[in-house]
């Protein structure tokens, strides 16, 4: 009788992410030059509330108060919408070329203070200094260059026919990317020659206002674009004003259709840019490595504080457990803390409230069996943070794979079929963006086309220029901003019916 | 495609090991370049980097003369005695023994490149026999250079099977595999050259980047590409095995890079000396520099560093 083979049983291997080579603080300097006080920004000036109203606006990061922002009740928000009606005819007259001018100009005086905007946006928000000084504040400035680009050149807007301005356009902005949605909304406005009240969100209201100094320095004339400050009542405000010709909202879908409801039956345009769910798909093709990395930039870019944020990771099932080791290999390397750090990955999270929906979210998921996966990391004892999170064994009907959390919590189901993927990827109410992983192009096409989102991304994720349209399906919302497709949303076409 | 094909050799370890996309691998690097090394943090790093150095003369000029003062340099880089020395000096194999002469016993290593470095276009017998001499001679570790004619017609068998003649030749000594990553062109390539070597190779040995007699060495994204591989390596069979980039890498700052892509991606137990090695000549110096001006808080003229040789 041979002698049994002795199985060799080899510890598994494992890699380590200790402490061996720590990183001393490396903390972005600059001075974010805050006023103690912001007053709301009407007629070409800083005027004081009529309400006479101001809320604290604090530094997620330390729970400490930036500054003091004026809140805009129904008297300014009034104020505000006559300031632009009057700047209108002549903004609306002035040559595309010479408003052109003054775009430029806005772009180029965002870039000579671009370490400080990108300071005071990471102070306000929370968001890493890497991601406010190589993403928002640069793409701030390259969306109001394409459309000063753009803004003698509108004849080919729509080919054959001409445009007009539709007046004054009510804005309101959310709080995850601050200036880079002002920028996103304002810029396209304005090349096309309407005039703008806009709303930041109340948590990050500062980046605005600085803006609205760049205004001043840059001769805009008065009126043509007003920051009203406040929370959602004057958001209401904004939105519901008779004189708004059209309105822009970005934020959540339920806000979203609260507004729509509101302006039912009225001649106003709309453009809606709301939530998401997306799944990135990844396929046994894929190559791997490259794929993680997208899937981590997909849903902790920003603290996942992001409309477009991969929050489903779709894998297939032949590559899920590498997938998965993998990312959780990945997460063990971010690093999580004092968002003015420029090692930071993951910031804090941008208040409170939003900490909370986050931990409910969460707790729900623990509650409904999936299974959750943190790395070890010491967050700071003061302000919002949470740790990168991961969950597997999630299924469709999970709240986690349903429900935006808006926070970094990646939801990981499998799937088996090409088929099954598209299915799983497509049931959700949202339909903002999606993404796609795999070496075969022909697969790439098909899932474009079958994916119910407004961006589909192929082997990366969350890339974006100003010349690329932004939009979603269903109730992530409708209207484009970016490309001709944005402009257009601030124009009427000759032959359109007037409103 | 018949099964023995290159083709189908070449579909196969694809199909196994998994591409590599481009785009996210210069990605994923240019992340390391944003992160901020200040402080103690950077004299660590500093420190590791020259510990980790393989100071190197591959020169037809060079004479037993020159090797001396290249072992000198690498014993005491610098005035300041608590500065390492470094990892290894790495000379052509006619000079392994005057260089044995110098290091014996003061734990810089002696590495010899060997098998017709850096074109490989000799016979395979003579390589071989190479590899022996500098083992004989004295030489602790053995840079080869992989068979890339045969690797690029497809002819993977050969490849390994030559990297598993050397490995038998060096003995004791350990091997490291220079894959000359700019010939291989593609990361797809340098994946699939990665595995082949690492296949063959035992813990303890390395594979490295170039030979640095091309006009394109390392780079953050061909190291990256390798280290991956190593990861996977690794977590797939538990064999560590080490790495060397090489050529290229002059600055500080760079070798910085390295040293943040290693940390996050291989992780802790590859931050040392028997796990990863920079090929280079020029960086001691700089390395010293900035340690100096973290020591003094100002740059110092070039004159106050030992000049060790003008190689890469």
């Amino acid at each position: 009788m041979p002698a049994r083979r002795r199985a060799t049983v080899r510890p598994r291997a494992a890699l380590i992410f200790g402490d061996l080579w720590e990183f001393d603080p490396a903390p972005e300097t600059a001075d974010p030059r805050l006023r103690a006080r912001y007053e709301l920004f009407i007629g070409g000036s800083f005027v004081r509330p009529r309400s006479g109203r101001y809320f604290d606006s604090i530094n997620p990061a330390n729970e400490r108060k930036l500054a003091e922002i004026a809140l805009a009740g129904p008297a300014d928000v009034d104020a505000a919408y006559q300031a632009a009606a009057r700047a209108f005819r002549p903004w609306a007259a002035t040559p595309g070329r010479e408003r052109g001018k003054y775009l430029f100009r806005i772009a180029r005086l965002l870039q000579d203070r671009a370490r400080e905007f990108a300071v005071a946006e990471t102070m306000d928000g929370g968001k890493p200094i890497r991601e406010s000084r190589d993403f928002d504040v640069p793409m701030a400035a390259a969306h109001f260059f394409y459309h000063a680009g753009w803004a003698d050149k509108l004849d080919y807007v729509a080919p054959g026919r001409s445009v007009v301005p539709l007046g004054v356009v009510g804005q309101v902005i959310p709080w995850n990317f601050p200036l880079l949605m002002l920028a996103w909304k304002i810029a396209p406005a304005l090349a096309m020659g309407n005039c703008v009240v806009l709303k930041p969100a109340e948590t990050t209201s500062i980046t605005a206002l600085k803006l609205a100094e760049i205004l001043q320095d840059a001769d805009l004339p008065p009126g043509v674009v007003n920051f009203v400050t406040g929370a959602g009542e004057t958001g209401a405000l904004v939105m519901g004003h008779p004189a708004a010709s059209k309105v822009a909202f970005t934020g959540s879908t339920e806000v979203g259709k609260a507004i729509m409801r509101q302006l039912a039956g009225t001649d106003r345009r709309m453009t809606m840019e709301l939530g998401g769910k997306a799944a990135n798909i990844v396929f046994d093709d894929a190559p791997i490595s490259q794929a993680v990395e997208g899937v981590v930039d997909g849903i902790f870019f920003n603290q996942g504080h992001v409309c477009c944020a991969g929050s489903r990771l779709l894998v297939h099932e032949p590559v899920a457990d590498e997938v998965v080791s993998k990312l959780k290999n990945r997460i063990r390397v971010l690093r999580v803390g004092d968002p003015l750090d420029k090692n930071t990955d993951l910031g804090a999270i941008n208040s409170r409230r939003q900490l909370g929906t986050i931990r409910r979210l969460v707790a729900s998921g623990v509650r409904e069996g999936a299974v959750m996966f943190q790395p070890p990391c010491r967050l700071p004892e003061r302000g919002f943070y949470f740790p990168p999170t991961l969950f597997t064994g999630v299924t469709q009907s999970h709240r986690i794979a349903r429900e935006e959390i808006f926070g970094p919590v990646l939801s990981i189901l499998t799937f088996r079929t090409v088929d099954e993927a598209i299915e799983k990827a497509n049931n959700t109410a949202y339909g903002l963006s999606a993404g796609v992983w795999t070496d075969k192009g022909s697969r790439i096409l098909r899932m474009s086309t079958e994916l119910k989102a407004g961006v589909v991304w192929a082997n990366t994720f969350n890339r974006f220029d100003p010349s690329s349209p932004f939009g979603g399906y269903k109730e992530s919302g409708f209207g484009r901003e970016g490309g001709r497709q944005g402009l257009l949303d601030y124009a009427r076409v000759a032959g359109e019916g007037a409103p | 495609m018949t099964p023995r094909s290159p083709r189908a050799a070449h579909a196969r370890l694809l199909d196994e090991i998994g591409a590599v996309d481009l785009v996210g691998v210069e990605e994923r690097v240019a992340k390391f370049a944003t992160r901020s090394i200040k402080k103690a943090s950077k004299v660590w790093g500093l420190r590791m980097a020259v510990s980790m150095t393989d100071l190197t003369t591959l020169e037809g000029k060079d004479t037993p003369g020159k090797i001396e003062s290249l072992c000198r340099k690498a014993l005491r880089p610098h005035d300041d005695p608590s500065v390492p020395h470094v990892a290894a000096v790495c000379v052509y194999p006619s000079m392994v023994r005057h260089a044995r002469r110098w290091v014996a016993g003061s734990g810089v290593r002696v590495a010899s490149v060997a098998t017709a470095f850096p074109s490989g276009q000799t016979h395979y017998r003579t390589r071989l026999a190479e590899a022996r001499g500098a083992v004989a001679d004295g030489a602790d570790e053995v840079d080869m250079v992989i068979n890339r004619g045969a690797f690029l017609s497809g002819d993977f068998a050969r490849v390994q099977d030559e990297i598993a003649g050397v490995v038998e030749a060096c003995g004791r000594a350990a091997l490291k595999v220079i894959l000359e990553v700019s010939e291989l062109e593609t990361y797809d390539s340098i994946r699939a050259a990665s595995f082949l070597a690492m296949e063959v190779l035992r813990p303890g040995d390395f594979i490295k980047t170039s030979t640095g007699k091309t006009a394109l060495n390392a780079t953050l994204g061909s190291n990256q590409v390798m280290i991956e591989a190593i990861r996977d390596f690794y977590l797939d069979r538990g064999v560590a095995i080490g790495m060397k980039p090489a050529g290229g890498i002059r600055a500080a700052k760079q070798a910085l890079q390295y040293l943040i892509a290693v940390k996050e991606t291989l992780g802790d137990a590859w931050l040392t000396p028997r796990r990863y090695r920079f090929g280079a000549t020029s960086l001691l110096n700089d390395l010293l520099r900035q340690l100096e001006r973290e020591r003094t808080g100002a740059y110092q003229a070039p004159y106050y560093f030992s000049e060790a040789a003008e190689s890469y």
